[in-house]
């Protein structure tokens, strides 16, 4: 099975002399098919910057990054923003909707940068609108929208059209546990549905959700769980005597 | 599974915490729904056994007399082992299983916590690496909430379940929450080690913290 992700000993260096901070040191990971994987690890740790580079927004220093097996160090700068349209749905934690735009718009917008026609467009950003409970929200504006409706419209943006790979950075932001645990639900949604998803997280209760759990420090990735047993282990005698 | 979840959720609490569900409150809790009969009440608690109270059935009648004899419930005066004798809740036994729904259990005596000390022991000991000593407690914190979250997700229509699951999800990202500021502080202590302490005059002896009164595991 292709891999939709992987980095190979990938480095980053920030600055110079004095000034110089090495964010990431020799990473390898990598994403299959209807898995998510969820980056922990403390502040200033890396875990931003692996995501910019796996979804191609910065370029490592070293080492290599391919997205559905394609390398991503050989395109062009249009090859990869192409790629970046039409393989990849980002989910930020402050949303980052177009204020002028309605929610449907807002989803259909990477569809119609792509070149296809607004009309289909429109209706492709309806219908996966709908699958996450906003049909009637589809008119109304960033600003007429809740937290939560928010970032569900960024997700939806993030997986219309036929983009496999999800990254996602904070993605319940500031939204309180019960909103939180909506979108995690949407995006281990999509994930069953063959997506793969990088969630990059400090909060243990959402990179729960994921499949496996790796943890940066310093730039390394320097642990991970192990495969997940089945949950029925926690139901079986344990304690009580 | 999920009656399998709740014997063990109850049944675990119960051993570590003290007996956290009463027979006393569980009966109150039952006639709360109204008026029952003895072999009601049995079998309600029969059918629960195993989901919600793991209560020793053989406790309910003997229960039901006390209840009786305090005036938190009252009967229809049958025979006192009758399965037909009804049983209905008083405005006594009502207000009794509010207070001690409202009443909060002893959480001000701290625990005798094992991650706890594993983590100052760790932190002390000359060639012990503490973060990775960390870092194993958390992964295998993060794992347990792994498989927590999947039950959950399961189970989503099950609102018992659901709450008790997100219990146990909070209590284990506290912990880890902890790891995590343990692991900073000692981090920022190692790059700028506090300055000697100038002698001065004796200070008095503070007085001594409460120690050793938390509840042993």
């Amino acid at each position: 099975m292709t891999a939709l992700l992987e980095l190979r000993g990938v480095s980053k260096v920030y600055g110079e002399g004095p000034a110089r901070v090495q964010a990431l040191r020799g990473v390898d990971l990598a994403v299959d098919p209807g898995v998510m994987v969820a980056v922990m690890g403390p502040s200033g740790s890396g875990k931003s910057t692996l995501l910019t580079i796996a979804g191609s927004l910065e370029e490592p220093t070293s080492g290599e990054v391919l997205v559905g097996g394609a390398l991503l160090g050989g395109m062009s700068r249009s090859a990869r923003a192409r790629l970046r349209r039409r393989a990849i749905g980002y989910v930020f934690q402050d949303y980052n909707l177009l204020p002028g735009l309605t929610a449907a718009e807002n989803v259909a917008l990477p569809l119609e940068l792509d070149g296809v026609p607004a009309r289909r467009a429109r209706g492709s950003a309806r219908a996966v609108l709908a699958e996450l409970g906003l049909d009637e929200r589809a008119g109304q504006f960033p600003d007429e929208l809740s937290g939560g409706e928010r970032q569900r419209v960024a997700i939806a943006r993030a997986v219309v059209g036929e983009r496999r790979l999800l990254l996602a950075d904070e993605p319940s932001g500031a939204l309180d546990s019960a909103a939180g645990e909506t979108v995690m639900r949407l995006l281990h949604a999509a994930c069953r549905r063959g997506v793969g998803a990088v969630v990059v997280t400090h909060d243990a209760q959402l990179a729960s959700w994921a499949d496996r759990v790796v943890f940066l420090r310093d730039g390394r990735l320097v642990d991970q769980t192990a495969p997940l047993p089945d949950p029925q282990t926690l139901l079986t005698p344990g304690p009580c005597e | 599974m999920r009656s399998a979840f709740y014997t063990e959720y109850y049944l675990r609490h119960d051993t570590e915490r003290g007996q956290a569900v009463s027979v006393r409150h569980a009966l109150l809790a039952l006639l709360s729904e109204g008026p029952k009969y003895g072999l009601q009440l049995r079998e309600e608690f029969e059918a629960r056994t195993g989901e919600v109270w793991p209560l020793n059935v053989g406790q309910v009648y003997t229960t039901l007399q006390r209840l009786e004899r305090d005036g938190l419930a009252e009967s229809d005066g049958g025979a006192d082992d009758s399965p037909q004798k009804g049983y209905r809740i008083t405005a006594a036994g009502a207000a009794e299983l509010d207070g001690w729904l409202r009443t909060p259990p002893d959480l001000a005596s701290p625990p005798r916590d094992e991650l706890v000390i594993k983590v100052l022991v760790a932190a002390r000991l000359p060639g012990a690496d503490v973060h990775a000593v960390i870092q194993a407690h958390r992964r295998y914190l993060v794992q347990l909430m792994q498989q927590w979250t999947r039950i959950k997700e399961d189970g989503d229509d099950d609102l018992g379940l659901a709450l008790a699951v997100d219990a146990e999800l909070f209590r284990l990202d506290s912990v880890i929450r902890w790891l995590d500021a343990a692991d900073a502080r000692i981090r920022r202590v190692a790059a700028s080690p506090p300055p000697p302490v100038p002698a001065g005059p004796p200070q008095p002896p503070l007085p001594p913290l409460r120690r050793g009164t938390g509840a042993r595991r």
